[in-house]
C-alpha cells in the first residue's frame, strides 16, 4: 500500500547537521523514516512524513534536533482552545499498534 | 486490577516475582473486545512492577510495558517461548504510545521502576527493551546516565519481537515503521463510534425538534418526518466515524476534514435519490449542508487516532475547516426551518 502522507510543508522539524554526531538514534526511534544516516551525519529525507511526535529530539544527546511536538488531534486542539491551554489529548483512543 | 494471567511466582533474590502466562484466555479476549467499544476503558489495568514469563534467570531479557492491559496482553502473547522479565510502568492504564506522548510512559517513571525493583540485582546484563513508540517519552541517554541500563528500542509492533531478538536486538526498517492499515483503522472505529455519542444525541435531538415546526399536521406527519431526520443524522454520523476512517486512503485529498466532507456529500446524494432528504429544494439543500458539515467535523476528529498526522498539520486544516463547518451547519439549520415554514 502507498505511504500515507499528511499535509506538505507544515512540520516544525529542524535538524542542525553541524551539531549532529552521527549516533543514529533518530533513525532508530522515528516511526516514519524521516531520517537517513550517511557520511556520519543524519539527514532529513522525508520531511513531510513527520508527525511531530518528538521522539527524535528527545533521544538526541547533542540536541541537534528540534520539533514542536504534540498530538495531532483535533479534539485535543479544540479542548485546548476552550480551556485556553496547550492541546492535550484525552487519549480516548486505543492504539492498535501499541505494544 | 486484573490478575487472571498470573500463574504462580518465581523466587529471585528472596523476592517473589509473579509469573505470567503467555496464553490469552477467553476472559482476555472478551476484555479487549469490550475495551475497544469503550467499556471499562479507564480501568483496564494490570499491576506495575516486575513480572516473569517462561523461566527467566539473571541473563534473560527485560521488556518494558505499560499497565494498560491491552498493551500488556499483546506483549506477553508475543513472548511465547521466551524466558524474560517484564517491567510494567505506571501509565495510569493508558497504552504505550499515548502515555509516551503525555510523558507518563517516560524517562522518570522508567528510572523509578528500574530502581524500585532493583533491576540491577535481578539481571547481570544492562540491557532493557523498550517499545519504539515509547521513545516519545523516554530519553535513552538519560536512562543510561541514571541507572546504567542501555535502552534498546524494540519493534513498533509486538508481533515482531521474536524476529527482533533473533536479529541481535536490531529492528529492521519494516519493524520501525508505523503503519495504518485497514485492520488497524478498523480496531479504532468502535471506540470512536461510542466516544462521539454526545454529539450524536445532541444532533438527533435538534433535528427531531426542528421537524416539529411547520405546517404539517401534528403529530402523525411531523413524527414521521422527525424519525426520517434522525435516521439521516445517524447516517451522517456513520459517514464521519465509520466510512471515512475505513476507506481513508482511497478518498482523495489529504485533509481529513475534506475527506469527511466528500463522504458526507456522497451520502446526501444517495439520500436525495432515495427520496429521504426532504420535501422541497430548501430542505434538500439543508441536508447537503448538514450532512457534509457533520461528516467533515467527525472525520477531522479522526486525526487524533491516526498514526501520521502532525499537530501543525491538524492546526492548519482546522483553521479553515472549523469556520466552514460552523457556517454549513448554521446555514443548514436555517434553511431547514425556512423549508418547513414556507
Ligand atoms: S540523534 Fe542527534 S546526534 Fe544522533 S544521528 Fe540523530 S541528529 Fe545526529
Ligand atoms: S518528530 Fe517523530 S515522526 Fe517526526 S522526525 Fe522525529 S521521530 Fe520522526
Amino acid at each position: 500500500m502507498k505511504e500515507l502522507v499528511y499535509l506538505p510543508d507544515v512540520v516544525t522539524l529542524e535538524l542542525c547537521e553541524s551539531t549532529c554526531n552521527g549516533c543514529g538514534m533518530c533513525v532508530k526511534v522515528c516511526p516514519h523514516e524521516v531520517f537517513e544516516l550517511s557520511g556520519k551525519k543524519a539527514h532529513i529525507i522525508n520531511r513531510d512524513y513527520c508527525m511531530e511526535c518528538g521522539a527524535c529530539a528527545l533521544n538526541c544527546q547533542v540536541k541537534a534536533i528540534s520539533v514542536k511536538s504534540g498530538v495531532g488531534c483535533a479534539a485535543g486542539i479544540i479542548s485546548g482552545i476552550l480551556s485556553n491551554s496547550e492541546p492535550t489529548c484525552g487519549c480516548s483512543q486505543s492504539n492498535s499498534t501499541c505494544c | 486490577m486484573r490478575t487472571n494471567f498470573i500463574h504462580g511466582s518465581i523466587q529471585n533474590n528472596g523476592l517473589a516475582v509473579p509469573l505470567v502466562t503467555d496464553r490469552l484466555e477467553i476472559k482476555d479476549y472478551l476484555g479487549s473486545f469490550m475495551v475497544r467499544w469503550g467499556i471499562n476503558r479507564g480501568n483496564y489495568m494490570v499491576n506495575t512492577g516486575l513480572f516473569a514469563i517462561g523461566n527467566p534467570d539473571s541473563s534473560s531479557d527485560v521488556f518494558v510495558s505499560a499497565n494498560y492491559k491491552l498493551s500488556f496482553d499483546s506483549l506477553r502473547k508475543n513472548l511465547a517461548g521466551i524466558n524474560g522479565w517484564i517491567l510494567v510502568l505506571d501509565t495510569k492504564g493508558v497504552n504505550v504510545w499515548c502515555a509516551a506522548g503525555k510523558g507518563t510512559f517516560g524517562t522518570k517513571e522508567l528510572v523509578r521502576q528500574i530502581k524500585n525493583v532493583s533491576l540491577d540485582k535481578i539481571v547481570i546484563h544492562r540491557r532493557i527493551i523498550v517499545p519504539q513508540l515509547g521513545a516519545t517519552g523516554v530519553a535513552a541517554h538519560i536512562v543510561k546516565e541514571e541507572t546504567g541500563f542501555n535502552v534498546h528500542y524494540g519493534p513498533v509492533r509486538a508481533d515482531d519481537i521474536n524476529d527482533f531478538i533473533a536479529a541481535g536486538y536490531r529492528a529492521t526498517k519494516e519493524m520501525r515503521k508505523i503503519t495504518f492499515k485497514f485492520s488497524e483503522r478498523g480496531k479504532l472505529i468502535p471506540n470512536d463510534f461510542v466516544y462521539g455519542k454526545f454529539y450524536l444525541f445532541g444532533a438527533l435531538a435538534v433535528v427531531f425538534l426542528l421537524s416539529l415546526i411547520g405546517k404539517h399536521d401534528f403529530p402523525g406527519y411531523s413524527l414521521n418526518d422527525g424519525f426520517k431526520a434522525m435516521f439521516n443524522i445517524f447516517l451522517g454520523y456513520c459517514s464521519g466515524v465509520v466510512v471515512t476512517p475505513a476507506i481513508l486512503p482511497f478518498i482523495p485529498f489529504r485533509r481529513f476534514a475534506v475527506k469527511g466532507f466528500i463522504t458526507g456529500i456522497v451520502l446526501s446524494i444517495i439520500l436525495l435519490f432515495l427520496n429521504l432528504t426532504g420535501e422541497n429544494l430548501l430542505e434538500n439543500i439543508s441536508w447537503f449542508l448538514l450532512l457534509s458539515a457533520i461528516s467533515s467535523f467527525l472525520a477531522m476528529n479522526f486525526t487524533g487516532s491516526s498514526t501520521y498526522t502532525s499537530l501543525s498539520g491538524v492546526k492548519k486544516e482546522m483553521k479553515t475547516a472549523v469556520p466552514l463547518q460552523i457556517i454549513f451547519a448554521a446555514a443548514g439549520i436555517i434553511l431547514m426551518i425556512l423549508g418547513k415554514i414556507f
